[in-house]
């Protein structure tokens, strides 16, 4: 690997400092599954490498009583699967947690990373926008929040200034009958980068009988997570009988702008927008209900 | 290319108290092999994708190859050499792969190994589809895994019935 | 004297204390603590890291390369290319598992005129340091002359196909062609009257047929460490399935007499045919060499591994078969065009063997093309080329028994082949187990049980290896405490320690726990082929079992002297010696034996008897209309193993093979862009099954013994690998009604194909 120096910093204002200083050459070291790897391939350079994870703010979980939750950049996702509250409160975000990469990866790998990260096929983007997600960013001018959706810009490309970091990414109080599911496709089980994604949350009345409000996002069919306007709003306010799934699957499809590549050809992803966001629906459904257990490929502890 | 300075990296290993002297861009599995010559930790594929080099770090289980040697000052770090006891009396899991044949070439047995032990350390008793979740981050060419998830499934059977205790009651 | 119990098929045979045992392996304590060292485990004082500049293109004319700016760096200790290799001897070599061209083999360690594939080397270089090494291979320049890559074996056989070896003429069976082309040579088996056998058919199938290539997947990347003596002794530790393979491509690559070489095995992280021929081995000894005579260790990157060295070929494919309406298949013809990469050599030889092997028909022409196309060197991989040929034949075979109602093992039952028949290239097969297999899985509960459920499906197919004998050498020394200590040159790969010593122990009447032992390197054992073929269990255990004879002949003979007794007076039982009142047991026998003089026996063995190999399967497929994704919900497979020594290891060779072929069948295969760059060079995006990917994976071992071993054993280790693709294609066309002719059957492709049935536009 290339050779760089290291800093261990233990506060943001390090941390902002240094970037601030070190021009292009400066990485900022979170969990390291993505930034390790392509600085092992040249696909990235450095000259310093400032590593997050001895900041105590950036390592906080914490679960508000007034609901929502808080979740320090630093946070892996092995971390919040452990969590009951983050398994049970938030299935639509753990269901795309507990399947990046495989456990030794999740031991590492954390969701602000995978945000910065800003991979067209990131797994919690999709969920963390339906879930109206806010990122806390610090810099030399101090701090801001800017929403998740719209974080990325492009592959590989986020609004983060040169000199700026994520500390944290907050998810907002959600509302009692609200139901949220994130399905991915991929050839193998696990181990794999998602050839389509779908995020569905869903907030119905009282009875379960109808959308209150909905909201859909696409991972891994176009440069960054496309959030499906059209199905948000057909389905407000509407009776959940009322519109067939086709309807939403074709809205979905239409709203996929995907590319072929190794991982997936454009056809198939175009046709798994519609696929996967009909059932990440009637998951994100059942969960409003009460009527489907936290996870839907098991509770793996 | 500039040298970097050297730094010492004070970590525990498999219980004992280490320090060594690494550069900054080395990982935890270089220094494992090249400086402390502890080879049973492999190398399969350096990205993550494989699983051969997993440790548990403070107990969480890691790819030692995406990990920077310096990141684990102060912590503790299990390869596969700190799997038996010191006695030479070999862990369950070991011994379990020895007596299902678990193993053929033997590359990634250390990196299940150590997967199957975090694996137990946190749920005793898992199904057949946990352990394979558990599993799936390590690649192995030989076995189709069928004897490496029965290897681990009748550790948990073992150690369960070893250890079953009467469910406490509940105060009603 | 041995009692006697009557085997399955009426024969008296000895019963067997040992082999049928399921022993733990004596290497097993190293493997599961870290402490048993593979390739890249080998370190040595001053020790310099190597690293290998490769080819970013797929055709080029190399125009120059410059390594000056690259030998000017500070700590860098050696740089080698083309120009550092002897001139190529032109002269085949066999490798045990495929002969090759050492020209050919040299060009591909460092290429000298043209770069032929992503990935081919073009110079190694030594430094003190991994930073510098790799530092150094970015400061040596290469000037390229781009050319046009070729991809495919049809984009290769097109007239105007640009050639990637001008002097490549085809050979037809000994015949040159007088104008170059990429097809290397051309194969034809062929018997009886073809036009007449299609004529007596009532269902003719004739369907086409793509494999993509594939790699073998060994989790250890390849790992060699060399160190040149001044006075030019070299010793080359090497991750390797044969030690002699690996000291005769050296020595003919680079010059030099065998005597100079010694090649030190360590443990092998997986081969699957993959690791006999060299890549980094003589570029190590270069290295050394020019370093100024200092041990150089290279170990290659996952992505080198999967650009650089030998996947198996892609294969076009043709197979057209006729039955009549009984269900006897009257006429059998393929077409197979097998990719051999940049250079000659496909495993299309096998593959026409393999073709239609299970099957009798009088009327057959099996034309096989070894064409060469811009992609890795194809080298063997587990049964070579007959997993593709046997997805195409087994599919054929399927649509056949659908069209005529016939079950799918029924219409296999009636066109089985048995001792007697003949292969496509009208060699007879010896006994063989085929019917036996076919009636197991019959008769297993997977097969009986119907299987129910929406979108699923069960597939049968079956495949036939030969196997292979070859050379095998051991020696054993007696120790004074009744153990034996047992020296082999088969690298074990996946439990031979094991198998060997349990038919040593077998012979000799001593317990398992007795024999130590122990893969010696090239100068202390005698040649011994690769451990390929499915070689190493059957051949080298013919060693073992005639090691033990003879230790036995030499010990009664050393005791009749002692006892004043003829020989022949000495009978022996349960390991011990008995001569009327006088009986020692084996231990006692050995401390006799030793006091007199120590005593060491060895051996080596060409055993001809080596049998074939059949494997049945069937699977139970569900597949996602929406996705196209396969899952495997239940898989048998029956294989017929002869005798299964170490039956866990029998049902491991077999549970393997089946995985690597699931994993062929389904998702793994090269992606290449239009320049010829390979894309998915990652075990991230070059898809091996997880423990996710595949369930429980259930056994059937068929024991009808090999005539041709003492214990009845037959290979098993390749077999399994053959059927898989074609079950599962079976299986998904059951499930489905569509029939895949390519691999893998990803889901991109399944469903395109259930669109296309459906009529769906996406």
């Amino acid at each position: 690997m290339q050779a760089f120096d290291y800093h261990p910093v233990t506060s943001v204002s390090e941390a902002v400092a240094l970037l601030a200083q070190g021009a292009s050459g400066a990485c900022l070291l979170n969990g390291g599954t993505d930034l390790l790897a392509q600085l092992k391939e040249g696909r990235r350079t450095a000259n310093h490498v400032v590593d997050l994870k001895r900041i105590p703010e950036l390592a906080e979980f914490r679960l508000p009583p007034e609901g929502g939750a808080w979740v320090g950049a630093a946070v892996t996702c092995r971390t919040l699967s452990r969590q009951a509250g983050w398994r049970n409160r938030f299935p639509g975000l753990h269901d795309a947690t507990h399947l990046i990469g495989g456990v030794q990866i999740q031991g590492r790998a954390t969701v602000a990373g995978n945000l910065c990260n800003a991979s067209p096929a990131a797994d919690s983007v999709p969920a963390l926008v339906v879930h109206g997600a806010r990122v806390h960013l610090a810099g030399p001018a101090g701090r801001r929040i800017v929403p998740v959706a719209g974080f990325c810009i492009a592959p590989g490309r986020t609004i983060l200034a040169r000199d700026e970091m994520v500390v944290a990414i907050e998810i907002p109080p959600l509302p009692a009958e609200f139901g949220a599911a994130y399905l991915r496709f991929t050839p193998r089980n696990e181990m794999d980068i998602a050839v389509a994604g779908a995020a569905v949350a869903v907030d119905l009345d009282g009875e379960g009988s109808h959308y209150r409000s909905v909201r859909v996002a696409l991972g891994a069919v176009g440069p960054t997570v496309i959030e499906v306007e059209r199905i948000t709003a057909r389905l407000a306010g509407r009776p959940v009988a009322e519109v067939s799934f086709d309807e939403i699957a074709a809205l979905a499809r239409a709203a996929a702008r995907p590319i072929t590549d190794m991982r997936g050809t454009s056809a198939q992803r175009q046709h798994l927008a519609g696929v996967l966001t009909v059932r990440a629906l009637r998951l994100a459904i059942s969960r409003a209900r009460r009527t489907q257990a936290a996870s839907p490929t098991g509770d793996y502890l | 290319m500039t040298p970097r300075k050297k730094t010492v990296l004070e970590f525990t290993l498999n219980g004992e108290p280490r320090a060594v002297l690494c550069e900054p861009q080395q990982t935890l599995l270089a220094v494992l092999r090249d400086e402390l010559h502890l080879t049973g930790t492999k190398e399969g594929c350096s990205n993550g994708n494989c699983g051969a080099c997993n440790v548990l770090l403070d107990g969480v289980l890691v790819n030692s190859c995406l990990i920077l040697a310096l990141e684990v000052q102060g912590r503790g770090v299990l390869t596969v050499e700190g799997l038996a006891r010191p006695d030479g009396t070999l862990h369950p899991l070991q011994q379990a792969f020895l007596d299902h044949a678990a193993l053929q070439c033997g590359i990634c047995t250390p990196g299940f190994l150590l997967s199957a032990k975090a694996l137990l350390d946190e749920n005793p008793t898992p199904t057949e589809s946990q352990v394979r979740y558990w599993l799936a981050g390590n690649l192995c060419r030989c076995t189709g895994y069928d004897k490496i998830v029965r290897a681990v499934l009748d550790v948990a059977r073992s150690q369960s019935a070893a250890h079953a205790t009467p469910p406490p009651v509940s105060p009603a | 004297m041995p009692s006697l119990s009557a085997s399955p098929d009426g024969s008296v045979a000895p019963a067997l204390r040992v082999v049928g045992t399921r022993p733990v392996r004596p290497d097993g304590i190293d493997k599961v603590t870290g402490r048993a060292l593979y390739g890249a485990d080998i370190t040595l004082p001053g020790l310099l890291t190597g690293r290998v500049l490769r080819s970013p293109l797929a055709h080029a004319r190399i125009v120059r390369v410059d390594t000056s700016a690259a030998r000017a760096l500070p700590g860098l200790k050696a740089v080698v290319t083309a120009a550092d290799l002897p001139p190529a001897p032109d002269r085949i070599e066999d490798l045990g598992e495929g002969a090759i061209d050492l020209r050919y083999l040299s060009d591909n360690l460092l290429a000298r005129e043209k770069v032929l594939y992503h990935g081919h080397a073009i110079a190694a270089v030594a430094a003190s340091t991994p930073e510098i090494a790799e530092q150094a291979l970015a400061l040596i320049r290469v000037e390229f002359e781009p050319l046009p890559p070729v991809m495919t074996a049809s984009a290769a056989m097109k007239p105007d196909a640009p050639l990637l070896h001008a002097g490549l003429k085809t050979d037809r069976m000994g015949q040159r062609d007088a104008a170059p082309s990429n097809v290397a040579s051309q194969l034809r088996h062929e018997r009886g009257n073809l036009d007449d056998g299609f004529r007596r058919a009532a269902v003719v199938i004739d369907r086409r047929f793509r494999t993509e290539t594939v790699h073998q997947g060994y989790i250890e990347p390849q790992a060699s460490t060399a160190h040149v003596q001044a006075d030019g002794q070299i010793t080359i530790w090497t991750s390797t399935q044969g030690t002699f393979a690996v000291r005769s491509q050296v020595a003919e690559v680079l010059g030099l007499p065998v005597s100079r070489i010694k090649v030190v095995p360590t443990e092998i992280g997986g081969g699957f045919g993959g690791k006999i021929s060299v890549y980094l081995e003589p570029l190590a000894v270069l290295l050394s060499r020019h370093a100024g005579f200092v041990p150089v260790r290279l170990v290659m990157s996952r992505t080198e591994v999967l650009t650089s060295t030998g996947p198996t070929s892609g294969s076009d494919l043709r197979i057209r078969i006729g039955a009549d309406t009984s269900g006897k298949l009257v006429a059998m013809q393929a077409e197979l065009y097998y990719e051999a990469g940049a250079y000659p050599g496909s495993p299309v030889g096998a593959a026409a063997v393999v073709s239609f092997a299970p099957y009798v028909c009088e009327a057959m022409r099996v034309d096989g093309y070894d064409v060469v196309v811009n992609r890795p060197r194809a080298s063997a991989y587990r049964a070579p080329g007959g997993t593709n040929v046997a997805f195409a034949v087994e599919s054929v075979i399927d649509e056949l028994a659908e069209s005529l109602d016939l079950d799918p093992i029924e219409m296999r039952l009636i066109n089985a082949v048995r001792e007697g028949d003949r292969r496509p290239d009208n060699l007879p097969l010896a006994r063989i187990g085929y019917v036996e297999c076919l009636q197991a899985l019959r008769q297993s509960e997977h097969y009986r049980t119907p299987l129910t459920g929406r979108h699923r499906g069960r597939g049968v197919a079956c495949g036939y290896w030969g196997n292979w004998g070859g050379q095998s050498s051991a020696t054993a020394i007696l120790n004074p405490d009744g153990s034996v200590s047992f020296n082999v040159a088969s690298t074990d790969i996946g439990g031979s320690r094991a198998s060997l010593a349990m038919q040593l122990a077998e012979s000799l009447g001593i317990d398992y726990a007795q024999v130590k032992p122990r893969i010696g390197d090239t100068d202390s054992v005698s040649y011994n082929d690769v451990t390929g073929g499915s070689r190493t269990t059957f051949a080298t255990g013919w060693a073992a079992y005639d090691l033990g004879q003879k230790l036995a002949a030499e010990m009664t003979a050393r005791l009749a002297q002692r006892w004043e007794v003829a020989p022949e007076s000495i009978l022996r039982a349960g390991g011990g010696f008995a001569s009327g009142d006088r009986r020692v047991d084996f231990a006692e026998a050995s401390k006799l034996v030793c006091e007199d003089a120590p005593l060491m026996v060895s051996t080596t063995v060409h055993p001809k008897g080596y049998g074939a190999a059949f494997s049945v399967q069937c699977a139970d497929v569900e597949v996602d209309p929406d996705t196209g994704k396969v899952t495997v919900l239940r898989y048998t497979i029956v294989q017929d193993a002869g005798k299964a020594v170490h039956p866990s290891y029998v049902e491991g060779q077999m549970q393997g093979g089946v995985a690597q072929g699931i994993g062929w069948a389904l998702n793994e295969e090269y992606v290449y862009n239009e320049k010829g760059e390979l894309l998915n060079g990652s075990l991230l995006d070059y898809r091996m099954p997880t423990a996710c990917d595949l369930p429980m994976i259930d056994t059937i071992i068929v024991e009808v013994p090999n005539p041709g071993h003492p214990y009845g054993v037959r290979g098993v280790g390749e077999v399994n690998i053959i059927p898989p693709a074609g079950t599962l294609a079976n299986a998904i066309h059951r499930a489905t009604g569509v029939r895949l002719t390519a691999l893998p059957m990803s889901p991109p492709r399944v469903l395109a194909a259930l669109w296309e049935k459906s009529g769906y536009r996406p």
